[in-house]
């Protein structure tokens, strides 16, 4: 019997969990995959929005803008990689330009700080020299960020697990009954779990979990976005994150740096049927990166190196469903879609608050707070180098050539708590297959390292969980 | 920081050459850092024969040509460090290693050879759209798997590009009892070696489509199949050509890169076309002192001509640090109509008049061509040439009295006169 279990291994389950764990109680996370930030978590913008875009007086609105003032200390508290670098809506035509005072307007209604307007091709230049000649005016949030999403919701994991969260992978839930004591959580490898609290932060998958158990019908419809992703050679191309104004013709995409110096195209926006189609189209990552053309021309498509897709949990009534459902003690988290990631950090400590509150817990005497990340050799000194391959050779010896990534660091990765299992999970947490040749050089070396940590045989060695499986077998 | 005359980057088959041929002019201050935890580079995992018959009059496998040239570097006592890995090199000739024995260790060099080789094109670089399961592999990193590691890929097999590494692979999945389905080739022809195709496709009943590509790529965890269409002249997939052909792996052998972060970070000019460093007639790159040479200059379609430019780096590497005259005064040379690049692509316009040979790739297949060289519009020279491919390497040799009309020139071309080109 635990006090609560969390359903979904996402940015929101585990920004829960780690709020959660702040608190004396039994707490056990279920993923479905094989790592935490495996579904939309590891694959969406990696924006944290300014709060301009979002309805006034909906729980988007409020979340975003709590959450997004959250950041800077958080990301410092958990080391992960955040970085304010403000975000700007361009305008191609100047007969739209009043819609971006509209933007503004409703940014200020819902308590964006900072926002302002800059007319003028010249003028909006001076920002981002490599913008299209054809934007007209701006709209420019100083207090939008960008964030590794995935690196994020590893971070609020382990820092959970310090705390004393405990997380089972493989686990899809597939019913929650209740029970005179709370609930039962039972899985489809037939782990059976008792909770007096249950969370559904299932994703996608959250409206499948409510109606389970609440008997409502919500309806997700995953909206499929597909991204480009570019060279870091190109990274010069934008500092801010560049928005494109929405028209009658569609919402545009965004051109953004990535906290590690890449730049992001995307989405796209298609809905599909089957929660895990993820699936990118030829026809989308054209339409994207096209798109995206319109705001940085410069674009050049030799700088490709990967292309992704990921699904945004849309809810008909377009707004979170968030909060304790009309089953008491089942709590959801339902059609968090964008802004979701930046609404994470404030929804994590208002549902922690709010479960505490309903359970009567206690605050722990020791709990920790703070988190250091996996060292990232790249980007350190050389001071700092020396002294870390000192301290631990196998920071002397580089596995990944183009993300510069030592064995030090997979090692790391692989034995911190709720470590790596895999390939994509090494990759996630170090950067190890991230650039240019896309694992092309390091693939068989960090198969060899995971075999060896994880003392399993290379043949079960996955690329990410379930039978994704590098290898077939022995050579003759 | 430690001093050294010449700081060879790579220990592959272009590094081990030029260190040899160095130490050879007289040269003694050489280290050679590999990043592997062994010298040979890529080589050591090309198991098949067909090398050396240039060098050796003999054909050698990959590892054996290798053994050659890491014993001459042996014999010799060339230094060299394994596991170690260059972070950085500097316009100033400042190179910055890491390994776990070393530690880091930045080396002020006179001279640097960036023999650092060539890295595959991924599936990103090709967008080819679809799932992003396990099984999907560039045609070197299975080979590194199965040969070096001793592993399977996969049973079921679709390649993407006919590029050198993709037909060996083919042959080699088939001799561990994997069934390849297919070739597929964006293009009309190969870029690899025609030898190639017949000894690793042909002989096993391999099929290669010509101017067919994979549109998507199927399967959640792992591949259960890629869609192949045929392209039209524009290269773009016809819609209803396209059929799903089942299959758990998809190796790609879709073009090399020559390896250029660190000639970046030095501030070496780089040709768009080759993605390697321009440089003159002593493999000397932009910055003064550092040269190039192998597949991180051009991508060779043999070693055996790897090993000889790269002789020829060490030589001039050695002739620079001895206070060579550096010529201010440069001629770029035109590739024209057809060429896409040839190296050397500047000349020094120096009084140093001695043979020289240009290695150049053609565009696309040409038959009954001459290849020719114009100096101020006057033809030089020329070469007829039956048939060129992009797939092989072109090869002329001028004479000091050539180079000498070259050097005096204002403009110097390269170029194809086509009789009936196709």
């Amino acid at each position: 019997m635990k006090d609560i279990i969390i359903i979904g291994g996402g940015v929101i389950g585990c920004a829960i969990a780690r709020e959660l764990s702040r608190y004396k109680a039994d707490i056990l996370l279920l993923e479905k995959g094989n790592d935490v930030a495996v579904g939309t978590s590891k694959a969406n913008s990696g924006i944290v929005h300014g709060g301009h875009d979002a309805k006034p007086h909906s729980k988007k609105a409020y979340y975003n803008v709590k959450g997004n003032a959250m950041f800077d200390e958080l990301s410092k508290e958990l080391d992960f990689p955040f970085r304010r670098n403000g975000s700007m809506v361009l305008c191609f035509e100047e007969d739209l330009v009043c819609g971006l005072q509209e933007l503004y307007d409703r940014g200020i209604t819902n308590g964006v700080p900072g926002m302002y307007i800059l007319r003028g091709n010249e003028a909006i230049r001076e920002l981002e020299p490599h913008i299209s000649e054809k934007a007209c005016a701006a709209l420019v949030i100083p207090t939008g960020g960008i964030v590794s999403p995935y690196e994020m919701t590893v971070a609020y994991a382990e820092n959970a697990a310090v705390n004393g969260v405990k997380f089972r992978f493989l686990s899809q839930v597939e019913s929650v009954k209740r029970t005179d004591n709370g609930f039962e959580v039972a899985c489809a490898d037939g782990f059976v779990e008792e909770a007096k609290v249950v969370i559904n932060c299932a994703g996608v998958y959250s409206d499948v979990i409510s109606n389970m158990v609440c008997g409502t019908n919500y309806h997700i419809i995953p909206r499929k976005g597909d991204y480009v992703l570019m060279d870091k050679t190109c990274g010069y191309l934008a500092d801010h994150t560049l928005f494109q104004q929405p028209t009658k013709m569609g919402k545009g995409v965004l051109v953004t740096p990535t906290c590690h110096g890449n730049i992001l195209v995307g989405p796209t926006a298609t809905d599909v049927l089957d929660k895990d189609d993820v699936n990118t189209t030829a026809e989308e990552l054209n339409d994207a990166f096209t798109k995206a053309c319109l705001t940085t021309p410069t674009l050049n498509r030799r700088n490709i190196i990967t292309q992704f897709s990921g699904l945004r949990a849309h809810l008909d009534s377009d707004d979170f469903v968030i909060g304790e459902s009309n089953v008491p003690n089942f709590f959801h988290l339902v059609g968090i879609e964008s802004p979701g990631l930046t609404c994470a950090p404030a929804i994590g400590v208002e549902i922690a608050e709010q479960v505490a509150a309903k359970l009567g817990l206690a605050h722990k005497l020791h709990f920790e707070a703070k988190r250091k990340g996996i060292p990232h050799f790249a980007t350190m000194s050389n001071t700092e180098r020396e002294k870390l391959i000192e301290q631990n050779p196998l920071f002397g010896k580089i596995v990944c050539r183009c993300e510069v990534v030592t064995e030090g660091e997979i090692v790391s990765a692989i034995r911190r708590p709720v470590g790596a299992k895999d390939l994509d999970g090494v990759k996630r947490r170090t950067r190890a297959g991230m650039g240019r040749c896309q694992a092309g050089f390091c693939t068989a070396r960090v198969m060899e390292i995971l075999s060896r940590e994880l003392g399993l045989p290379m043949e079960e060695i996955t690329k990410g969980g379930a039978s994704s499986n590098i290898v077939v077998g022995r050579t003759k | 920081m430690t001093n050294r005359n010449l700081v060879i980057i790579g220990g592959g088959p272009a590094g081990l050459a030029a260190a040899k041929a160095a130490y050879d002019c007289g040269e003694r201050d050489i280290i050679i850092l590999e990043r592997e935890p062994e010298l040979g580079g890529i080589l050591n995992q090309c198991i098949h024969n067909g090398f050396g018959l240039h060098t050796f009059k003999e054909e050698l496998t990959g590892p054996e040509y290798a053994a050659r040239y890491i014993e001459q570097v042996e014999q010799r006592g060339i230094e060299y460090r394994l596991n170690a890995t260059v972070i950085d090199i500097n316009k100033d000739k400042q190179v910055t290693y890491v390994s776990e024995k070393d530690g880091l260790v930045t080396i002020q060099a006179k001279a640097v050879i960036l023999a650092c080789g060539c890295r595959e094109r991924p599936r990103g670089a090709i967008n080819i759209a679809g799932m992003r399961g396990a099984g999907v592999f560039s045609a070197g990193t299975a080979q590194k798997l199965v040969n070096i590691q001793g592993y399977l890929p996969g049973k079921e097999v679709v390649i993407l590009g006919s590029g050198d590494i993709g037909l060996i692979m083919a042959r080699r999945m088939t001799f561990e009892g994997a069934k390849v389905k297919a070739v597929v080739e964006l293009m009309p022809y190969s870029s690899g070696l025609n030898r190639n195709i017949v000894q690793c496709l042909n002989d096993f009943d391999i099929p290669l489509y010509f101017s067919h590509t994979v549109t998507q790529i199927q399967g959640k965890d792992r591949v259960t199949g890629v869609v192949v269409a045929q392209v039209n002249d524009k290269l773009q997939p016809i819609k209803e050509t396209e059929q799903l052909i089942p299959c758990d792996t998809l190796l790609l052998s879709v073009g090399l890169l020559p390896e250029n972060e660190l000639a970046k970070n030095a501030e070496v000019q780089l040709s768009t076309t080759t993605g390697g460093a321009v440089v003159d007639e002593n493999l000397m790159t932009s910055v003064e002192g550092i040269f190039q040479c192998g597949n991180v200059l051009h991508v060779h379609d043999l070693v055996d001509f790897v090993s000889a430019e790269s002789e020829n780096a060490g030589k001039c590497a050695v002739e620079y640090i001895r206070g060579g005259q550096i010529c201010k005064d440069k001629l770029t040379i035109n590739c024209t109509n057809g060429v896409r690049y040839c190296v050397p692509t500047v000349l020094n316009k120096d009084e140093v008049y001695a043979s020289q040979s240009f290695k150049m790739r053609v565009a696309n297949v040409f038959k009954k061509v001459e290849l020719a060289v114009f100096a101020d519009g006057v033809k030089v020279y020329g070469k007829k040439r039956p048939v060129v491919a992009p797939g092989e390497m072109e090869n002329i040799t001028l004479s000091a009295d050539i180079m000498k009309v070259l050097k005096n020139a204002q403009s110097v071309e390269i170029t194809l006169i086509k009789g009936d080109a196709k």
